[in-house]
């Protein structure tokens, strides 16, 4: 007979619950070494013999009583679809603390099985926890796993399953918070049994703990099944408020939490932890912070790292994307010679191989990047710097957690904002949150940074990771600057605390980070391989189509023959038998003329052609041509494809005779391309529209679509008046 | 042995909690973190422009600004 469950994994953040996910079902859910990763439901199955097992991975919380976005998402899951058994993650090294939730837990009365995680951590610290008398004191089992390396989650799973199978009905524990509290609750308890009230939802008395504690959407729940009862409870709680605040200057709720700290301590102070080393001695984690959060060479250090992650990513990248830059030459010189003249070799060469080649190019550059940042986040150094900029951005109307979102969103260049946006639940004032979220996307993500390679590559070949450095750094001054004027307008309101927890340094392990670096890249180039390549024919297509009309072709063959005429060339025995060598280079110089001629007005003539040609009425300003228009447009379907896009067109347009030679060696021979003209395009790419699949992020999150237009509309502007300032300046010194 | 609020304390300096003096949403985030009455806390550090401050509580270091640290009493030790 075959079993099924649905379990679900909760416990703190950082606590190791994703790590386990990854552990049991094989999936490759996001790890990092910082609290608040997981912002949403995942789900996953484990086989267990004949038992099918359901695992869900929430996001961490500190409390049942939701506070930000996503811990609500977490409570919302416990409370409204009932799993059966919810193993609860508990980081040994940090039991205390973590046992806080757990309490909540059996306030709810949901089956409990508890899985002591990282228990290596622990022992390097020297603290030892007997986990069966951890068990018998608390009444649940208590499995030890180390979730990184899967020691024990076999074990853990058996239980969990045994547990299942009992069915046990909720069973809330009975804590003590006080004489007055306890006799409240009895009263509140009371009325809310015989008032029928929510209680098919929650038990009783966990609602009377919630009124306790003032949860609002608790409250707000219960005004809503019954207006009167929930105002006679809310007068009640009122009253024993008055008496705790006038007899000792409290408040109930921090009553229920000293309580709840003292039954912990209670359970722990009966030999459940011992502890080889002095408990105050300072743990290796906190003495590298002394270094790397000192006041003076903190900021020095974070500098220092990032100008180090350019120079090792652009200085080692630079041959292998060479490499691939010239392998996809040689693949269009084959498809050249293979392939027969007409629309179906435009479309290989152009359309696809000049495409999408131009994007995979790239693949080196953005695997060093990310197994740079892999690092950074995986030893728990991000956290660090979300502390030391806390100040800084609270300046701009954001908080030391934007800075997660930012550099998930591509902060440290390579990253997506998508990921980005959706980290800014963790911040708890919609206000705030909204400001990171729109100016998340000013970051330099994963596909806009090819973008950037190539242009500064081509343009500022001198001192890549300086220009890369210093587009970073502007791209956060931007973000910043435009948050405050956000925040100062539309986006007026209160600010977040900073309540935040460093966790302790880790190394990260291999396997960690090459999944890490793997998993982004390999989206990189899947992206590269469909959607890439759809929006690429397309924009081949409208770039191909019209064709010239008749009588124009015609003019182009009559002029090859006047060419052909002035030159007769007569072939005997494979030498040229009638013209002179000069005569002959003369020849097919001015053939490759007329055939550059007639593409670029091939070009121009179809639909893509026509549309960049009439944009150039406004895009002049910035010194955009009609052929970066066309490029500009595509990118608001995905960044990526502004490379692409530039390549197809570089290579339809026909201005470069050498087929083999990259994108950057093209544009930076162009006459029509200068330093001035590459950088209002470079900042104009930085801050433009965000990509399709983010302006649908934005929105969602922000909970309306005028919200992601808003963005559409307010960066493009932005960007583009940036654009003209630094085209227009900059082209009077040049 | 004296009372003076978190965010007097020097770096290194130890103490006890004595009072968390704020309800609502913010003195619950604070509770849920760990600093209750009876607490032991350390100055870990502050962040390079003095803000916010890093705690070691419990095993574990906790950060936040000085306007969230105004609400926290200590006992500390001379
Ligand atoms: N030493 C050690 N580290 C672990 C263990 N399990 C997880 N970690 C590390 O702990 C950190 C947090 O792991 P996650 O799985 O992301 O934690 P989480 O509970 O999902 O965190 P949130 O999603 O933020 O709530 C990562 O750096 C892991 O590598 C373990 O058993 N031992
Ligand atoms: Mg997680």
């Amino acid at each position: 007979m075959t079993a099924e469950f649905r379990i679900a994994l909760a416990g703190n953040p950082n606590s190791g619950k994703t790590t386990l996910f990854n552990a049991l079902t094989g999936s490759r859910q996001h790890v990092g070494n910082y609290p608040g990763v997981t912002v949403e439901k995942k789900e996953g199955v484990y086989r267990l013999e004949h038992t099918k097992i359901n695992i869900v991975d929430l996001p961490g919380t500190y409390s049942l009583t939701a506070y930000s976005e996503e811990e609500v998402v977490a409570r919302d899951f416990l409370i409204f679809e009932k799993p059966q058994v919810i193993v609860n993650i508990i980081d040994a090294a940090n039991l205390e603390r973590n046992l806080y939730l757990t309490t909540q837990f059996f306030e709810l009365g949901i089956p409990v099985v508890i899985a002591l995680n990282m228990i290596d951590a622990a022992r390097d610290r020297g603290i030892e926890i007997k986990e069966d008398r951890l068990a018998e004191y608390l009444g649940v089992p208590v499995v030890p796993i180390i979730a990184r390396t899967g020691f024990g989650t076999q074990k853990l799973m058996e239980e969990t399953v045994r547990q299942a199978a009992k069915k046990k009905e909720w069973n809330p524990k009975p804590i003590s918070y006080g004489e007055d509290i306890d006799s409240t609750l009895l009263d509140l308890e009371e009325k809310i049994t015989a008032g029928n009230f929510l209680i098919d939802t929650y038990p009783a008395r966990w609602i009377a703990i919630k009124y306790l504690e003032s949860d609002q959407q608790i409250i707000d729940r219960g005004r809503k099944e019954n207006a009167v009862l929930s105002a006679v409870l809310e007068k009640e709680v009122e009253a024993v408020a008055r008496h705790l605040r006038e007899t000792m200057e409290t408040y109930p709720e921090a009553m229920v939490a000293d309580h709840r700290y003292g039954y912990i301590k209670g359970i722990l102070q009966r030999g459940v932890i011992s502890h080889k080393y002095d408990k105050d001695r300072l743990y290796t984690s906190d003495r590298i912070d002394k270094v790397l959060t000192n006041r003076f060479l903190g900021p020095l250090f974070m500098g220092l790292v990032l100008f180090a992650l350019y120079t090792f990513t652009f200085n080692y990248s630079e041959l292998p994307v060479a490499w691939l830059e010239s392998l996809f030459g040689q693949l269009a010189l084959m498809a050249d010679h293979l392939l027969p003249d007409g629309q179906l070799k435009s479309l290989v060469v152009s359309g696809i191989i000049d495409g999408v080649g131009g994007v995979l190019g790239f693949v080196p550059l953005i695997m060093f990047m990310f197994f740079g940042i892999a690092i950074l986040e995986d030893t728990g150094y991000l956290a660090r710097v979300a502390f030391m900029l806390d100040r800084i951005f609270r300046i701009f109307g954001l908080n030391g957690s934007s800075v997660m979102a930012y550099i998930l969103s591509g902060g440290i260049a390579g990253g997506c904002a998508v990921p980005g946006v959706m980290a800014t639940r963790t911040l708890r004032s919609p206000k705030e949150r909204m400001a990171t979220l729109l100016t998340a996307p000013f970051m330099n993500c994963g596909a806009k940074l090819p973008v950037l390679a190539l242009f500064i590559g081509a343009f500022f070949s001198e001192n890549k990771a300086q220009y890369m450095f210093f587009f970073t750094i502007l791209s956060w001054t931007v973000a910043l600057v435009l948050a405050k004027l956000l925040r100062v307008t539309v986006l007026k309101g209160e600010s977040t605390p900073f309540v935040l927890e460093l966790p302790p340094y880790r190394f990260p392990t291999l396997k960690g980070l090459f999944i890490h670096t793997w998993e982004k890249t390999w989206q990189y180039i899947k992206k590269a391989g469909t959607v890439i390549l759809g929006i690429s024919i397309i924009i081949w297509a409208m770039m191909t189509y019209p064709g010239l009309p008749e009588k124009d072709k015609e003019k182009f063959v009559q002029q090859r023959q006047e060419v052909e005429a002035a030159y007769p060339a007569m072939i005997v025995a494979g030498s040229n038998m009638t013209i002179s060598e000069e005569e002959a280079a003369e020849r097919s110089r001015m053939l490759a003329a007329i055939d550059r001629a007639e593409s670029g007005m091939a070009l121009r003539y179809s639909v893509a052609g026509r549309v960049g040609t009439a944009l150039e009425s406004v895009s002049f300003l910035a010194g955009f041509d009609w052929r970066t228009n066309i490029a500009l447009i595509g990118g608001v379907a995905a960044k990526e494809v502004i490379l692409s896009t530039l390549g197809t067109a570089y290579s339809l347009g026909g201005d470069n005779q050498d087929q083999s030679g990259s994108l950057g060696q093209v544009l930076a021979a162009d006459p029509g391309w200068n330093p001035v003209k590459a950088l209002s395009v470079l900042l104009f790419i930085s801050y433009y529209a965000p990509c399709f699949v983010t302006v649908i992020c934005i929105s969602r999150e922000a909970g309306s679509w005028k919200w992601g237009a808003f963005s559409m509309v307010f960066n493009t502007l932005f960007a583009f008046i940036l654009a003209i300032l630094v085209f227009q300046i900059g082209s009077l010194f040049c | 042995m004296s009372r003076m609020i978190l965010r007097k304390m020097r770096k290194n300096q130890k103490g006890v909690i004595t009072a968390v003096k704020k309800d609502g949403e913010l003195g619950r985030r604070i509770r849920d973190m760990g600093l209750v009455p009876g607490t032991e806390i350390t100055v870990q550090g502050r962040a390079p422009l003095y803000d916010p401050v890093a705690l070691r509580v419990m095993g574990s270091v906790i950060s936040l600004r000085n306007n969230e640290a105004d609400f926290i009493e200590v006992e500390v030790q001379p």
